[in-house]
């Protein structure tokens, strides 16, 4: 047996038939990280007291013979964005490189409380603002499928964990397309939820109204597994909702025939790589092949969405990253003649030049006199962008994309111009901006081999049909 | 519009950044860059559009309601402890750079 390579259900089984131990299966993972991370960069800390202690009082219950909880003894990794008591969280950012959180956030603590056991935190662009995660503080994250391409971002060591098996799942965060992209350039399913469906509570926030948790998995049934465990009302974030959490592993057992499944012509437009558009079209013809009735469908305010996600996000950006003052925890810079010296140092020497560009375009957003032409305006058109998508879901019931226009690109190509690096996200930002879940689901390779994958849009709340759409797909590709 | 020399040096200031001459000078051709590709919004008429600034709002918030009453569903009663009662001051203090045991120490704020 493969102890790396299997999925949450396999694990749980192999370790309530005593076939193996969380102990030996927590061992096995250090191995391979050990091995094969310093290749791939997704790892920044290991826990490895707090996954032994875990993996031992999981042991004890499979040895009593009882019920293993539903992540008993499952390895998983956690984005370096969500904050876990007594281990190191730095969100990609040397101004957190000493930030030991004293509590833990609320997905990750629900994950552990259903038997996970967290192996470590994984690489991330600074803050979560990137595409590549080139934007780390500490080191990038190199592609498991071709070391010489990125992993995609945020989450790339999230997503890297998951191809390189060095993790079964893992959680990241979604601002933009930051579970959905680099899971597509990976190889891998990753879905964001919702607005509201995960708590935020302990996600160092990046952009307070399009921030998002979510999980990564090789099979859509891992990501559904931990979705059940993670979703719910969290009286800690009062915008996670008071919605009915279903069971969303239950539910990819419904059938698909029959679904109304809507194709946008905004998405297949120009910058859609050829390869990506040949795999994205035999993937609908699947779906359609699954019973699925295939309807077009218009968002007509498509092409509007990044230059409105761009003023949206580094707005709250500006506000949210304010609080890195050098005072309570984190670095602070040492040569500082008086107060308003230590933080303009401080923030100068421990932010890098992406978050400081995001700092910069949102303050000057939001100063006086533009407001209303930047920010105020990005509202209104987040307003026609969600509406869009209020009528095309009046037709259908999920709606199928590229995920990124293109595969995986090189390290360092985009690099020099964030304005290309923007576009990456193209496909993917609109479903924050609405709030709407989105997942990404392997749908072919390059000729080069590099994973393309394809994005599923739901309704609000109604991950259960993106999830069993894509969980039909994948099964019978 | 068009961000100038003098906008780069009144936003950092703005947000609490120094940033180098060459820091600048990038800062000034990215801005530029970027709201250049942002002024297509303009484009759009949004002149009977309600702004949207989150989308909990679409669940909870009573429309028949006014003002923060509108609200309700974010907000929940008083309670003296809170959700989860306070760090202890050790704790609160582990993570600072500079701090006397109860309080954070911070370089003066005023020149003499």
């Amino acid at each position: 047996m493969d102890l790396n390579s299997l999925t949450i259900d396999a694990a749980r089984s192999a370790m309530q038939d005593r076939k193996t131990t969380a102990v030996d299966l927590a061992e096995a993972f250090y191995a391979k990280i050990e091995k094969d991370d310093p290749q791939i960069g997704a790892y920044l800390t290991l826990s490895k007291d707090r996954a032994f202690s875990k993996a031992a009082e999981i042991d004890a219950l499979a040895a009593k013979g009882e019920k293993l909880p539903p992540l008993g003894g499952v390895p998983v990794g956690i984005k370096d964005v969500l904050v876990t008591r007594g281990v190191r969280t730095t969100a990609g950012s040397k101004i957190l490189g000493n930030y030991v959180p004293p509590y833990d956030c609320t997905a990750v603590a629900r994950m552990e409380a259903a038997g996970a056991v967290v192996l470590g935190k994984l690489n991330c662009d600074e803050f979560a603002m990137g595409s590549s995660n080139e934007n780390s503080a500490w080191k990038p994250v190199h592609n498991p499928r071709d070391l010489s391409r990125v992993p995609g971002g945020s989450s790339g060591g999230s997503a890297a964990a998951v191809a390189a098996d060095t993790a079964v799942v893992t959680l990241g965060s979604d601002t933009g397309g930051s579970i959905r992209q680099p899971a597509s350039f990976c190889g891998v399913v990753g879905l964001k939820p919702t607005y509201g469906r995960v708590s935020r509570y302990g996600l160092i926030a990046f952009a307070s109204s399009l921030d998002h948790i979510g999980p990564f998995g090789k099979t859509v049934k891992d990501t559904a597994t931990v979705l059940r465990t993670i979703a719910g009302r969290d009286p800690m974030d009062s915008t996670s909702a008071e919605v009915p959490v279903p069971d969303y592993v239950a539910e990819l057992e419904k059938p698909v025939r029959g679904l109304k499944i809507g194709v946008a012509k905004e998405y297949l437009g120009e910058g859609l790589d050829p390869e990506v558009r040949k795999s994205v079209e035999a993937a609908i013809q699947k779906i359609a092949s699954l019973g699925c009735e295939i309807v077009e469908v218009s968002l007509p305010n498509s092409e509007y969405a990044i230059p409105t996600y761009y003023i949206i996000a580094t707005g709250e950006a500006s506000s949210n990253l304010a609080r890195f003052d050098g005072v309570r925890y984190g670095y602070r810079a040492a040569d500082a003649r008086n107060l308003s010296q230590m933080y303009r140092r401080t923030r100068d020497q421990g932010f890098g030049p992406e978050v400081k560009r995001r700092i910069m375009l949102g303050t000057y957003a939001l100063s006086a006199g533009y407001y209303d032409a930047y920010y105020l305006k990005a509202q209104k058109v987040r307003a026609l962008l969600t509406h869009d998508f209020d009528e095309a879901f009046k037709k259908v019931d999920a709606i199928v994309t590229p995920t990124s226009p293109t595969a995986a690109f090189k390290l360092g190509d985009k690099v020099d111009d964030p304005l290309a690096m923007y576009l990456a996200d193209i496909y993917t930002v609109t479903a924050n901006i609405a709030g709407i879940p989105g997942i990404s689901v392997p749908c072919g390779e390059t000729k080069e081999k590099l994973p393309i994958g394809l994005q599923i849009l739901g309704k609000h709340f109604d991950e259960a049909t993106i999830l069993r759409v894509a969980h039909e797909y994948e099964s019978r590709r | 519009m068009k961000v100038t020399e003098k906008d780069v040096a009144y936003v950092a200031d703005l947000g609490n950044l120094e940033l180098t001459e060459e820091e600048r000078t990038r800062m000034l051709r990215d801005l530029n860059s970027i709201l250049g590709y942002i002024d297509r919004l303009n484009e759009l008429d949004t002149s009977n559009v309600e702004p949207m600034a989150q989308v909990s709002d679409r669940y909870g918030v009573d429309q028949s309601k006014q003002g923060s009453e509108r609200f309700a569903y974010a907000s929940r009663e008083d309670v003296l402890e809170g959700l989860r009662k306070s760090l202890p001051h050790e704790e609160a203090l582990a993570n600072a750079p500079d701090s006397d045991g109860t309080f954070f120490r911070v370089p003066k704020v005023i020149e003499r």
